[in-house]
C-alpha cells in the first residue's frame, strides 16, 4: 500500500455502497455558502475565496491529494477558471461615454487585466467610430482624456490608482476632450 | 544488387512521405542510406533528449522541417515542473548555423524564448510555418519579432500555449508587404488585439484558409473579417456577443450565408446562445466542431446547432451535452470518427455530465467512431463490452471516470472485463487510457490482445507487479508507457530492461519503484537516460536506496545525460 498517504485520497478511493454522486451531495451541504466554487478556480491575483474555507478544505484535499487528477490539460482549466459562467466570476459591467459619440457603450471591467488592456479596448471600442473629424490615427486623438466617476461621485483621471482599486471603484467612464475639461470638475 | 542511379533513388524517395518509410529505406545499404540522408527534408524528433542538434544536422544536412517534443505528456497535468526543460534555444542556435533553408518547425510541450523566437525570425530567411502547442515561456513580443521579420509567413499556429501577453500590438508588427498568410491562430492568447489590424491584414491575405481568434475579437469584427474573407475554410469564432433579431445578427447571419467553404468551426469564448442561428448556414457543411471551450452553448441551444451538422466527422464537446444530447449526435451524425467529451465541472460532480449510457448510444449510430477521449462520472463492463462490439475500429480509447477506482456502477466489479473486450474486439488500437477500479486481469488482456498498442496511460491500477509485466511482456509496440499510483516496483522495472531501448519513454509516477531500482536500470542500460524528478522538499545529500521515487523518467538516447537538467533532475 502506499504509504504518507494523504487522508483525502483514501476517502475518495473507498468503495461504498452509495449512490453515484453522493459524495458530492455531502461536499454540496457542506458548502452552503452562496454560489458554486470550483476548486481549480486559479485567481490571477492569487486571492482564495477566504470566504469559503470550508468548501476549500473538502474540494481543496481533493484537488491536493489528487494532483494532475483529472487528467485535464493545464491550459483548458486555466481557462475554463477564467471564463465567465452561471455562478462564475463576477462581471463589472461600467458605461462608457465618448464626448462627440452618438452612443453610449458598456465593457466589462473584469475582462481587462490592466490600463493597458483597457487603453487598447477603448481604442478598439472608439477608434472606428468617426467622430465628428477625429479618426485614431488624427493626433487629436491624443487630445482625450480618460476619466471616471468613482464611488463618491468624484470624476477622477484614470490611471493614477492600482488596478484593483480602480475596478472596485468606478462607476462609469467618460473619454473626454481635453478642451471639455473646465467644464468638469476633475480631482486633480 | 541492381544499380540505380542517385538521383533516381532520390526521386523515388521522395514517393516515401512517412517518417518510417523513409527510416527503412535509409536501413537497406549504404547507397540508400547516403542517397536517403542527403535527401531528407522532414525530420520528426519525439523526444528532444533522444538526440542532440548536432547529431541531427551530421545526419541530415538539409533539413527543412523539424517536429520536436519536449516534455513528458505528463507534464499537461501538472505532473512535471516547470523548469525541468525542453528548450528550444540550443536547436535555434545550432539550425542558425547549418540549416540556411529552415522552413517549418513544429513544437509541442517546449519551452520557448521570446530570444529563441526572435533569433528564429532572423536567421531564416525562406522561414514559412511555426507551430507551437502546449509551450511556453514565450510572450506577445517574441510573436511580434515572428511578425515583423518573417517576410514568408504562411502559418503561425498557436495552440493551448501558455503566452505572456503584454499587449495587442503584435498583430500591427505584420507589414503592409505580408500577403502571404494561410493560417493564423492566436486563440490562446489572453490579452486584446488591434483590431484594425487585423482586418487589414486579413483583407490583404487572399490565401487565407484557417483563422482562429482569441476571445477579444467581438462578434462585430468577425462579421467584417467573413465579408473579407469568404474563401476561409477553417474558422475560430472570438467572442459572439450580440442582440438577437438586431442588425449586427443580420449581418453576421448573412456574412457566414456568404462562407460556403467552411468546414471546421471552433472558439465561441463568449456568446449569447440565442444567437446561435446565425451560424447554421454553415452547419450542413462542417466535418469539424470544437466547442469545448464554450461553456456558454448548453443544453437546447447545443442540441439545435448539432441537428444541423450531418456531415461532422470530429466533435469537441463539453459534458454539459448530456446523455440526451449524445443520443441527438447518433442519430444525426453518421460520418464521426473523432469523439472528445471535456468535464465542465470535474470537482462538483452529481447530476451534470455524462454516463454509459451516452457512449454506448454514440457507439450504435456512429459506427465509423476511431478515437475517443471520454470523461464522464460512471461506467459498467456491459457498457464497454457494448462499444467494443458496436466500434471495433478504434484506434485512440481514451476513457476517464473522474473517480479515480470506481467500479463498475451497476455490479460493484472492477472494470477488467469492460476493457479487456476493447482490446480484444479492436485490433487495430494504438492507444489507450485506463481509469476506474481495475486488477493486473486488465493487463493481462492487455498484453494478451494489444498488438498494435503503442501508448498507454494508467493510473490508479492494478494490484502487483504481474501488472506491469503482462504489458512489458505482451505488447510488442509499446512506445510510451506513463503510470501513476500503481503498486508496480522494482521487479517490475527491472525485469526486462533491454525493452526500454525498443520505446521512447517510460514514465511512473508515485508507484514502488525504488532508488536502487532505478540506479540498477540506469547501470544496465547506458543508453537510457533514468531521470528522477525530486519534489523540492524531499532533496536529501545521501538519499537512502530504499527511498521510493516520486517521479522517474526513462528515455532512449544517443547522447548520454542531459546538460541542462535542473538541480532537482537527478540523472542516475
Amino acid at each position: 500500500m502506499e504509504k504518507g498517504v494523504p487522508a483525502g485520497l483514501l476517502e475518495i478511493t473507498e468503495l461504498r455502497l452509495g449512490l453515484p454522486g453522493e459524495r458530492d451531495r455531502v461536499l454540496e451541504e457542506k458548502k452552503g455558502k452562496k454560489g458554486k466554487k470550483r476548486a481549480f478556480c486559479e485567481d490571477e491575483d492569487g486571492k482564495d475565496g477566504e470566504e469559503d474555507d470550508d468548501v476549500d478544505d473538502e474540494l481543496g484535499r481533493v484537488k491536493d491529494g489528487v494532483v494532475g487528477w483529472p487528467p485535464i490539460c493545464s491550459y483548458r482549466q486555466k481557462t475554463k477558471s477564467s471564463c465567465r459562467n452561471g455562478g462564475g466570476v463576477r462581471v463589472r459591467y461600467v458605461k462608457v461615454s465618448m464626448d462627440g459619440a452618438p452612443f453610449l457603450r458598456k465593457i466589462d471591467l473584469n475582462m481587462y487585466r490592466g490600463y493597458s488592456d483597457l487603453s487598447l479596448a477603448f481604442r478598439n471600442i472608439f477608434g472606428y467610430l468617426r467622430v465628428g473629424d477625429i479618426s485614431e490615427k488624427d493626433p487629436k486623438f491624443s487630445e482625450y482624456k480618460p476619466i471616471y466617476e468613482d464611488k463618491d461621485g468624484d470624476w477622477m483621471l484614470v490611471g493614477d490608482v492600482p488596478w484593483e482599486m480602480f475596478t472596485e471603484s468606478c462607476r462609469r467612464l467618460r473619454i473626454m476632450k481635453s478642451s471639455h475639461s473646465t467644464e468638469v470638475d476633475v480631482e486633480a | 544488387m541492381m544499380y540505380f542511379p542517385e538521383e533516381v533513388l532520390e526521386h523515388v524517395f521522395d514517393f516515401l512521405s512517412s517518417h518510417r518509410d523513409r527510416n527503412a529505406a535509409s536501413l537497406v545499404c549504404k547507397s540508400w542510406f547516403k542517397v536517403e540522408r542527403w535527401s531528407r527534408h522532414k525530420v520528426f524528433i519525439g523526444n528532444c533528449y533522444a538526440i542532440t542538434p548536432e547529431r541531427l544536422i551530421k545526419r541530415f544536412p538539409k533539413v527543412r522541417s523539424l517536429s520536436l517534443k519536449g516534455k513528458p505528456h505528463f507534464a499537461d497535468f501538472n505532473l512535471v515542473p516547470h523548469e525541468w526543460g525542453g528548450f528550444v534555444l540550443p536547436w535555434i542556435e545550432a539550425m542558425a548555423k547549418s540549416y540556411p533553408g529552415l522552413e517549418e518547425l513544429r513544437l509541442k510541450r517546449m519551452v520557448v524564448s521570446d530570444e529563441s523566437l526572435e533569433l528564429l525570425s532572423r536567421a531564416f530567411p525562406n522561414f514559412k510555418a511555426l507551430v507551437l502547442v502546449s509551450c511556453e515561456g514565450f510572450t506577445t513580443d517574441g510573436l511580434a519579432s515572428i511578425a515583423a521579420n518573417c517576410r514568408f509567413l504562411r502559418e503561425l499556429d498557436l495552440q493551448e500555449n501558455d503566452v505572456d501577453d503584454h499587449r495587442g500590438h503584435w498583430l500591427c508588427r505584420f507589414p503592409d508587404s505580408c500577403t502571404s498568410l494561410v493560417s493564423l491562430n492566436f486563440a490562446c492568447l489572453k490579452g486584446e488585439v488591434n483590431l484594425g489590424a487585423l482586418e487589414r491584414l486579413v483583407a490583404r491575405c487572399p490565401n487565407l484558409r484557417s483563422l482562429r481568434l482569441n476571445r477579444s475579437v467581438p462578434a462585430e469584427i468577425l462579421c467584417k473579417i467573413l465579408v473579407k474573407a469568404p474563401q476561409l475554410m477553417d474558422l475560430g469564432a472570438g467572442s459572439c456577443i450580440l442582440v438577437p433579431r438586431s442588425d449586427s445578427f443580420t449581418k453576421l447571419t448573412s456574412a457566414f450565408l456568404n462562407c460556403a467553404s467552411v468546414k471546421s468551426l471552433s472558439g465561441f469564448w463568449e456568446v449569447t446562445p440565442r444567437c446561435l442561428p446565425a451560424v447554421y448556414p454553415i452547419c450542413s457543411k462542417l466535418t469539424s466542431l470544437n466547442l469545448s471551450y464554450a461553456p456558454a452553448i448548453q443544453g437546447n441551444d447545443l442540441i439545435k446547432l448539432i441537428r444541423h451538422c450531418q456531415k461532422l466527422q470530429r466533435l469537441w464537446v463539453l459534458d454539459c451535452i448530456g446523455d440526451k444530447g449524445l443520443a441527438v449526435v447518433a442519430s444525426t451524425c453518421k460520418e464521426l470518427q473523432e469523439l472528445r467529451v471535456f468535464p465542465s465541472d470535474p470537482y462538483v460532480g452529481g447530476n451534470a455530465g455524462v454516463t454509459e449510457e451516452g457512449l454506448v448510444s454514440v457507439s450504435i449510430g456512429c459506427p465509423k467512431l476511431h478515437s475517443l477521449l471520454y470523461f464522464c462520472q460512471q461506467m459498467t463492463n456491459a457498457a464497454l463490452t457494448t462499444v467494443a462490439k458496436n466500434c471495433p475500429r478504434f484506434t485512440r480509447f481514451r476513457l476517464c471516470i473522474l473517480d479515480p477506482k470506481r467500479p463498475d456502477h451497476m455490479t460493484s466489479q472492477p472494470l477488467d472485463e469492460g476493457f479487456g473486450a476493447i482490446v480484444q474486439s479492436c485490433k487495430d488500437l494504438r492507444r489507450l487510457s485506463l481509469s476506474g477500479l481495475l486488477t493486473d486481469q486488465v493487463f493481462l488482456y492487455i498484453g494478451m490482445y494489444a498488438e498494435r498498442l503503442e501508448m498507454l496511460s494508467i493510473a490508479f491500477a492494478g494490484d502487483s507487479d504481474k501488472g506491469m509485466l503482462y504489458v512489458l511482456n505482451g505488447c510488442k509496440n509499446l512506445r510510451k508507457l506513463e503510470i501513476r499510483d500503481c503498486p508496480f516496483g522494482d521487479d517490475a522495472l527491472l525485469t526486462d530492461v533491454g525493452k526500454y531501448e525498443t520505446m521512447r519513454s517510460l514514465w511512473m509516477s508515485s508507484c514502488d519503484v525504488t532508488i536502487r531500482g532505478c540506479k540498477v536500470l540506469a547501470e544496465k542500460m547506458p543508453r537510457l537516460n533514468v531521470e528522477i524528478i525530486n519534489d523540492k522538499d524531499l532533496i536529501e545529500e545521501t538519499p537512502d536506496d530504499n527511498q521510493k521515487v516520486e517521479k522517474m523518467y526513462v528515455y532512449r538516447t544517443l547522447d548520454g545525460p542531459r546538460k541542462d537538467a535542473p538541480e532537482f533532475v537527478w540523472t542516475m
